[in-house]
């Protein structure tokens, strides 16, 4: 298997990627924090799936006589001020979690790639114009605009979604259009233009494969900011709405408790944080390896 | 072939806008191989990106095959006329294997038998199957270098604009192309235009030559009037001279032509 992936001449495209693939692997594998990250991710997207497997309560049933009753084995971490289980509120509360990154994730990335490679091929007047709509949404403040959006548009965990991933493009974007300039103009495109290949083909063919690995790092590296905007969201009101189990309300909810039953804040507030660090870890480790200027 | 009159070609605009060819003109019959010499920034490359369509800042008369060249080119021209670049390092996709570059301009074209004719062309170059499925990086300067002129060969063209194909390559590396160039030349039938500031490459290539000099023409040789020295110009004689290696009292009488 290890010679197949290795060979010095690989007989298929598919053994050619597999190999590369490999050895990026390899170089991924010796950063111990990255993987860590991984781990961490991998086990967020378990508990998601198995959430109702998991989680020994239901997260929104409420049971008023139980009400903020501390860390036991009965309720590992505790109940809030609904007398609903912590832990199963936060097992469930991660299927919100990856559900509010992945679809902001899939929503922006691709926009920002797509209106950054365009800028930065056609530049002139195509340029101009793509580039001030990002100047100017890159100058709100990213937590301001979202509130905005969502204000407008009513609370709710789609409508938070959505005003996340119009903030967040305008930065995929920049770092699109600025490695489109620096490709641009080098001898390989202009061989596939003298090949005649037409606009569409060779933003989407020659340009973007090549943007891609430092915009999966920052996406990577931004989706700790994504966490935190969504649960501030939640936190203000105007993410997921009550009951929904989501981080941010949750620590919201226990806001008013904070000196006397600590658990409420500080269990939702941590699952916040090792998500978000995962995120950052593997970011980290993601740029070594992608990064086009750490060597092939 | 290729015939060019009174091409002028400009860089920039209003009062940065500078003159990088003046009045150049030459025709190259078909099969011919024919150089354009002269030093860093005599407009020699600048000339050979304009015949590619690559600069549309440029005014004067060119023509391929009797066609006369626009500012767009269309796909019969990109047919019919292909380049080899100078730096093999930066003329292949970093992320595509050969494979996927020889398919491209297949693709582009929709030829078919994409397989075979990747096949094919690998052979002519003198590369075999074995390196189909590499990524570029894993190919030396001159096995790159081959790749590039089997891409300009796979659109089946007519007349090859060259580069200065084996300036990044190592001497003994450089023969080896050269060679196979000559010999694709003679099989194929192949027209020429090779851009070179080395005068021992242009003279083992191509029977005719125009020297340039700060974007105008200065003369155009035969190859025996070249070998035996039978030249009008002095610019061309300093380049002849410069040619030949480093020499103390030879730099110190050079001049600046105008």
């Amino acid at each position: 298997m290890r010679e197949w992936l290795l060979a010095d001449t690989p007989e298929s495209s598919f053994q050619a990627w597999a190999g590369r693939a490999y050895l990026g692997l390899g170089a991924f594998m010796k950063n111990r924090l990255a993987v860590l990250g991984l781990l961490i991710i991998v086990a967020l997207i378990v508990i998601a799936v198995f959430a109702p497997v998991i989680a020994p309560y239901d997260p929104v049933e409420t049971r008023i006589g139980n009400r903020l009753a501390p860390l036991s084995s009965t309720h590992y971490l505790g109940t809030d001020e609904m007398g609903r289980d912590i832990f199963s509120r936060i097992v469930w509360g991660s299927r919100l979690t990856l559900y509010v990154i992945g679809l902001v994730a899939i929503i922006a990335a691709p926009v920002g790639l797509l209106v950054g490679t365009v800028a930065g091929y056609f530049g002139g007047i195509v340029d101009m114009v793509l580039m001030r709509i990002t100047d100017i949404i890159l100058a709100f403040p990213k937590l301001i605009l979202a509130l905005a959006f969502v204000s407008a548009l009513g609370p709710g965990i789609e409508n938070a979604i959505i005003a996340i991933a119009i903030t967040s493009w305008p930065p995929y974007a920049r770092i699109s259009r600025a490695e489109t300039l620096t490709i641009r103009h080098s001898d390989f495109i202009k061989a596939v233009r003298l090949q005649g290949a037409g606009g569409l083909r060779i933003i989407t063919g020659h340009i973007m494969p090549l943007c891609l690995s430092s915009l999966i790092v920052r996406v990577t590296l931004d989706m700790a900011g994504i966490i935190l905007t969504s649960a501030g969201l939640g936190f203000l009101g105007l993410g997921a709405q009550p009951p929904c189990p989501e981080w941010g309300a949750m620590t919201a909810g226990g806001r008013a408790y904070i000196i006397d039953y600590w658990w409420l804040i500080t269990m939702p507030g941590t699952a916040i944080f090792i998500v978000s660090l995962a995120f950052n870890l593997l970011g980290d480790g993601l740029r070594e390896v992608l990064d086009p200027r750490g060597g092939n | 072939m290729i015939s060019i009159e009174n091409l002028n070609i400009f860089f920039g605009h209003g009062q940065t806008r500078s003159h990088a060819v003046k009045d150049v003109g030459f025709t190259v019959e078909k099969g011919e191989s024919f150089g354009l010499v002269g030093e860093s920034g005599s407009g020699k490359s600048t000339v050979l990106n304009c015949i590619a369509g690559l600069l549309t800042h440029w005014s004067g008369h060119m023509e391929i095959d009797g066609v006369r060249l626009t500012q767009t080119r269309d796909m019969a021209f990109y047919r019919k006329v292909q380049m080899v670049f100078q730096d093999p390092y930066g003329s292949l996709h970093p992320r595509h294997t050969i494979d996927r570059t020889l398919k491209e301009p297949v693709k582009i074209h929709r030829l078919g038998d994409a397989n075979q004719r990747v096949a094919q062309v690998l052979e002519e170059v003198g590369l075999g199957a074995k390196f189909r499925f590499r990524f570029p990086h894993q190919l030396s300067g001159g096995q790159r270098q081959r790749v590039a002129v089997a891409r300009a060969l796979i659109l089946d063209p007519e007349v090859i604009l060259l580069d200065e194909p084996t300036s990044a390559l190592d001497v003994s590396i450089q023969a080896e192309v050269l060679n196979l160039l000559q010999d694709i030349r003679k099989e194929k039938n192949l027209t020429y235009l090779l851009v070179s500031h080395d005068l021992a490459v242009v003279c083992h290539m191509c029977n005719r030559l125009l020297v340039m000099n700060r974007g105008k023409s200065v003369e155009t040789l035969t190859r025996s009037q070249l070998k035996r020295g039978a030249i009008s110009e002095k610019y061309t004689k300093q380049l002849l001279i410069a040619s030949k290696g480093y020499d103390r009292t030879a730099i110190d009488q050079f001049q600046d032509f105008e």
